[in-house]
Formats: structure tokens, C-alpha cells, sequence
């Protein structure tokens, strides 16, 4: 298990056959939903849903960074917060590897089991402000996880406390020290320590860097990395900010109106967009040449409501490939011809049949 | 205890803040001093507040009785300082008691909210629609006088007011990421809301309490006065000013009447000087 940021590099090598390698894979999710119902009139009848997420499947390797990205509201932390288990998906299979059973499904677990695989995944926030409690220190923030989930003694919970602040390069007495003495940057490198101290395996990390400033974000995002490598974690990394994104993940998978369009390793992914809104959303990044000669693709009307997308292809109103089949028929995540580990949902992208979840079939 | 030292520290920061507050600082020694008088009522006058004297009966101010008796000869000042005793309890005790039921029904219909928060509110709402002073007149009735059932009376027609702001307290903070996280580490609900949750809406609800305070005082001097409040054999800052329902009283006793109504007013005056710096020290987004 010493493949670190080898998703990349285990794509390549690896014998379609055999891909993905399931050994490897520490969550999988499976046609996940999260539907919120929307009530309306005085007895409150359900009128609709909000499709906030809508059949995804998805899955991370050990070691690697899955990033999510997609504009405000198309589901990325929604499905950051099913992932930690913070909201209960609708419908849906979430299978993760713990313990001696291999890869179990924790959204039916009991509430003893349950309550071990919270230790396995944990989350960071966007907001570095109210993700640390203002009436508690440093010490009682952390040493409450750590003593519910009955990690050693005060004197050594202590000790982890002292090392966890000083892995994310803060000074261990701080730990006497309350939220508001500290910078935005602190309280995120103290957030992340937090969700270190269970030693968990994989991280949801809810656009961790954007309330940040640019210099902070270096930082922050580097000692993540490091992190990663040092403890073999698994991220799933939320943002809005694709470069950023692609300076961490090995994958990146692209989220429109609850669902995943395209989904590749991040080379790929950026070299060669498929999905024409993953082409819109790549040609909106500024790159730092002077004279680059770049079509900027602007994308037309708003994005469509959520209780209510748009038959077939969710964005076939915005597309300006739209043909027939879009507007009657949705697309099916599909692996795109001659590539190893690049999927889009596209009707007019060159795909092999196969749909991507019946390749992941164990 | 490492967790001690941390508490007294952030006490001790916010008494360092305070400090530097001069009228919450006058308004804290005022009530120390009047509550320290209180407490030391037995050295500080030598009689009785309910020893009858009908040998000196309405006495202006005099080397012996330095605030003059009342009709049936009691020394004033003894019974200013006893009734101040009773007083100061019943507006405390009053107050802390609504402040302890609004708190843990706020806590739980904010944190849960379901049907228990929406008839909770509704409950809380009938509550308000009456003005309190009928609401206690009305119980009064009921319950009879009596200082128990005084402060019985007051905690419960009190609550609704730090009910609704623990409640949206509450309904704010659950969302906090911080909140969140716990959950995220399997923490248990309880602890979540008391011990989480909960230490972040103690700011406003200790506000709360001081200024009640302060009105309960003004309630018990205005049923005491109406004949309503703690029963007259009992000295209370009310009760004695209950004399002075007489116009020659007024007019010609001020000795009777001019004591007690002061020390309500400075009173009152020391605890929301005192009420209103601890608001702008305990304000959690300084």
C-alpha cells in the first residue's frame, strides 16, 4: 500500500481487463441519490424534489484525490456530506473498505458499526470560521472525538493532540488557545488536524482552500499533500476552483445538476475535455501566459432548477452541440474509445457501449 | 485539570474586559455593596425588623433609629436591609428559575424542532399574549401569596422570553460547521446540545437573567405594594413602601416611604448598568 499518487501511473499500467483494481478501491458508491423533498401549502404537501444528487457512482482508490468540481448548487457537497454520512442519501449503495470484511455497505450498518466507520472518514469545511467552536480550546475540541472513540488515555490523548498540531506545523501549546486567536489559515491547518486525530482513512474536503487567501491556499494545500503521502490518505477534494483542483487530484470527476458528466484522471481530463460543459468550464480558467490564444466558451442562460431538470441530457438547454437524441434520451456514463480511465456522459462524445458501472463490477 | 485552568482563563479574560467597563463596574459595585449590606443586615443595625415598639411609633430619623420608625414603632433601616434579603431573593431566584426552564425547552425545541418545538412555541406564545403582571396577578390568585410561590409564580410566567432566544440560538448554531464535525465524529446528541451547543447561548441568557432580575425586583415591590406579593408580616422592599399608600404619608412620612423606593431604584439602576456591560463583554463576536 505504498501507492501514493499513483493513480495515475496504476491507470496506464494496469490491463483493462482487471480496471479498476478493486483491491485498491476504499469507497465506492453506487447509483447514490439524495433527493430533498419540497413542501408547499399550509398542510405541507410534497410537491417535488430537489434532485441535489442524482444517480452517481463514483469511486476512490487509497492514496488518491478524487476531486469533485462543478458550479454552486450542482451537488458537490451534498455528496461530500453523504459521504461522512452527515446526510442520508436517499437511495443508493455506498460500500466501504474497513476492517477484516473488506468492503461493506456503511449506509446499513447498526449503530455500533456505524459509529466505528465515522473514526474512517472524516470531513473538513469550506469555512474555517465556524468549523472550530468559539466557547471551546484547541484541547477540548479535539480531545472529545478522541475520548468517545476511546483513544488512549488523558495523558495520551494529550500526546496526540500535542503531535497532530505540530504535523500541521503549529506550535503544540497551542492547544490552550481558543479559535478566535488564530488566522483563517491556522484555523484550517487546526481543522485538518482535527480530522487527522482519529486517524481516519479517507478525508471529505469541502472546498477547503476557497475562504482562503492565494498565499494561505499554497500552504494549506501542500501540507495536504504531505499529509497524504505520510499517512496514505484518501481525499475527496470539493472545489470550484479547477485549478486548484487539478494541481491536487489524481481524478477529477465533473459534476452538472447532481450528476457526474466526465469523469478521468486529471491529465486527461484537461488535456482533453470530452464533455462539451467540461470544455466551457476549462476555457473559463485563466492561465498566467500573456499571449495565449484561447476560445472562451460562455455558456448561455442560467443553470436549470434542480426540482425540475431538463428531460434527457441535463444540459442539452446550455450545449451548443444540442442534437435530437439529447433532448429525448439522458446519456449514460461511458468510457470514451481508446482511452484507459476517461468516462463522459455525452451522446456525441466517441464512447464505447458499455455503461461505466457495469466495468465496475466486482 | 488542565480543562480548569483553560475555563478560569477565558472567565478571568472576560473579568479583565469587564473591568475596563466603568458603568458596569459602578453598576457591579452598587449591587456588591447593597447585597453585602444585605448579608450583613444583623451587624449593621441592632434591632429586630419585626420587633413592634408601640412606645415610638412614627419617629422621623434619629441617633437611635437612623432611618425613624414606621407605624407600629419598627425600626426603618432594619427592616430595608432584612426586606432587601427578600427582595434581591425573589428577583434572583425568580429570574434564574425562568432562565432554567426556558433554557433546557429552548434546547431541546431548537435542537429537534418537530412537533414538541412547534407546540412548545405555540405554548410560549399564549404565555406572551398576556401581560405578565396580569399573568401573575391571575396566579397569584390561584397559588395564594407566599414567598415560595412568589418565585414559583415568576419562573414559570418568565420563561418564555429566554425559551424563544435560546430557540433561535439554536436553530442558527445546529447548522454551524462545528456542530457538523461532531456529528461527523459520532458524538452523541445529548452532549452535542448541552455541551456544544448549549455554552454558546449562555452569553445572552446571563444578559437576560441580570435585567430580569431588575424587573422581578420592580413586580415583587408592585404586588407588594397592591397588597398581592409576599404576605406583610414579611419585610420586603414592597411591603414597605406598602405603608406609604396613605397621601399624609406621603406628604408628611417621606422617612417611610423615600428609603425603601430608593434602594429599589438604585438597585435596579446598579444591576442594568451591570446587565448592559456584561452584554458588551460577553457579545461572543468580539
Amino acid at each position: 500500500m505504498l501507492e501514493l499518487h499513483g493513480g495515475l501511473d496504476d491507470m496506464t499500467k494496469a490491463s483493462p481487463a482487471v480496471q479498476p483494481n478493486m483491491n485498491d478501491v476504499i469507497l465506492d458508491i453506487r447509483h447514490l441519490k439524495k433527493y430533498y423533498p419540497v413542501y408547499k401549502g399550509v398542510f405541507k404537501k410534497v410537491t417535488g424534489h430537489v434532485k441535489a444528487v442524482d444517480d452517481v457512482s463514483l469511486y476512490v482508490r487509497r492514496g488518491e484525490t478524487l476531486g469533485l468540481v462543478g458550479e454552486s448548487g450542482c451537488g458537490k457537497t451534498t455528496l461530500g456530506k453523504c459521504i461522512v454520512r452527515l446526510q442520508s442519501p436517499t437511495s443508493g449503495e455506498m460500500r466501504f473498505r474497513y476492517g477484516e470484511g473488506g468492503m461493506r455497505d456503511i449506509l446499513s450498518l447498526n449503530a455500533k458499526e456505524g459509529f466505528d466507520v465515522r473514526k474512517k472518514i472524516q470531513i473538513v469545511f469550506q469555512d474555517p470560521y465556524s468549523s472550530l467552536n468559539p466557547v471551546k480550546t484547541i484541547y477540548e475540541a479535539f480531545d472529545e472525538p478522541l475520548r468517545v472513540h476511546r483513544m488512549g488515555s488523558r495523558a495520551q490523548r494529550k500526546e496526540i493532540i500535542a503531535q497532530m498540531l505540530e504535523v500541521v506545523n503549529l506550535r503544540s501549546d497551542y492547544m490552550y488557545r481558543y479559535p478566535h486567536e488564530f488566522s483563517g489559515g491556522q484555523r484550517q491547518r487546526i481543522s485538518i488536524a482535527r480530522a487527522l486525530c482519529i486517524k481516519p482513512e479517507l478525508i471529505v474536503c469541502d472546498e477547503p482552500v476557497s475562504a482562503l487567501d492565494v498565499s494561505i491556499q499554497a500552504q494549506v494545500l501542500n501540507l495536504m499533500k504531505d499529509l497524504q503521502q505520510q499517512m496514505n490518505l484518501s481525499y475527496v477534494f470539493i472545489a470550484h476552483d479547477l485549478s486548484v483542483v487539478e494541481y491536487m487530484s489524481d481524478r477529477i470527476a465533473v459534476m452538472y445538476l447532481g450528476q457526474v458528466v466526465e469523469l478521468a484522471t486529471s491529465t486527461s481530463l484537461y488535456r482533453t475535455p470530452r464533455h462539451p460543459y467540461t470544455e466551457a468550464l476549462l476555457s473559463a480558467v485563466p492561465t498566467p501566459e500573456l499571449d495565449a490564444v484561447r476560445e472562451r466558451i460562455v455558456l448561455k442562460g442560467d443553470v436549470p432548477s434542480p426540482i425540475n431538470p431538463p428531460s434527457g441530457c441535463r444540459f442539452h438547454p446550455r450545449c451548443s452541440k444540442c442534437q435530437e437524441i439529447c433532448r429525448v434520451e439522458m446519456p449514460q456514463l461511458r468510457k470514451v474509445s481508446g482511452t484507459e480511465d476517461h468516462y463522459v456522459a455525452c451522446h456525441l462524445a466517441d464512447t464505447e457501449s458499455v455503461p461505466q458501472e457495469a466495468r465496475m463490477e466486482l | 485539570m488542565v480543562t480548569k485552568a483553560v475555563k478560569s482563563s477565558l472567565a478571568l479574560r472576560n473579568w479583565e474586559k469587564l473591568r475596563r467597563n466603568k458603568l458596569a463596574m459602578i453598576g457591579f459595585c452598587i449591587v456588591a455593596f447593597m447585597i453585602l449590606c444585605a448579608v450583613c443586615a444583623p451587624l449593621l443595625t441592632p434591632y429586630s425588623p419585626t420587633d413592634i415598639d408601640l412606645g415610638s411609633r412614627i419617629k422621623p430619623p434619629s441617633l437611635s433609629h437612623p432611618l425613624g420608625t414606621d407605624k407600629l414603632g419598627r425600626d426603618v433601616l432594619s427592616r430595608l436591609l432584612y426586606g432587601a434579603r427578600v427582595s434581591i431573593l425573589i428577583g434572583l431566584s425568580g429570574a434564574l428559575g425562568g432562565a432554567v426552564i426556558g433554557t433546557i425547552i429552548g434546547c431541546i425545541s431548537g435542537y429537534f424542532g418537530g412537533w414538541f418545538d412547534k407546540v412548545m412555541l405555540r405554548v410560549s406564545e399564549i404565555f406572551m399574549t398576556f401581560p405578565q403582571i396580569i399573568l401573575v396577578l391571575i396566579l397569584v390568585v390561584y397559588f395564594g401569596q407566599g414567598l415560595m410561590n412568589l418565585i414559583f409564580i415568576f419562573s414559570i410566567s418568565g420563561w418564555p422570553g429566554t425559551y424563544r432566544l435560546v430557540r433561535g440560538k439554536f436553530f442558527s448554531l445546529r447548522e454551524e460547521n462545528y456542530v457538523e464535525a461532531c456529528r461527523a465524529y459520532g458524538i452523541g446528541e445529548l452532549s452535542i446540545m448541552f455541551r456544544h451547543i448549549l455554552p454558546n447561548t449562555f452569553s445572552p441568557v446571563i444578559v437576560t437573567v441580570t435585567l430580569s432580575t431588575a424587573g422581578y425586583i420592580l413586580a415583587e415591590s408592585g404586588l407588594s405594594f397592591l397588597g398581592l406579593g409576599v404576605p406583610s408580616g414579611i419585610p420586603t422592599w414592597g411591603n414597605i413602601i406598602n405603608s406609604a399608600k396613605a397621601i399624609d404619608v406621603i406628604s408628611n412620612n417621606p422617612w417611610l416611604w423615600l428609603p425603601p423606593g430608593l434602594a429599589i431604584s438604585l438597585f435596579v439602576l446598579g444591576v442594568n448598568f451591570f446587565g448592559d456591560g456584561l452584554r458588551d463583554v460577553l457579545d461572543p463576536n468580539q
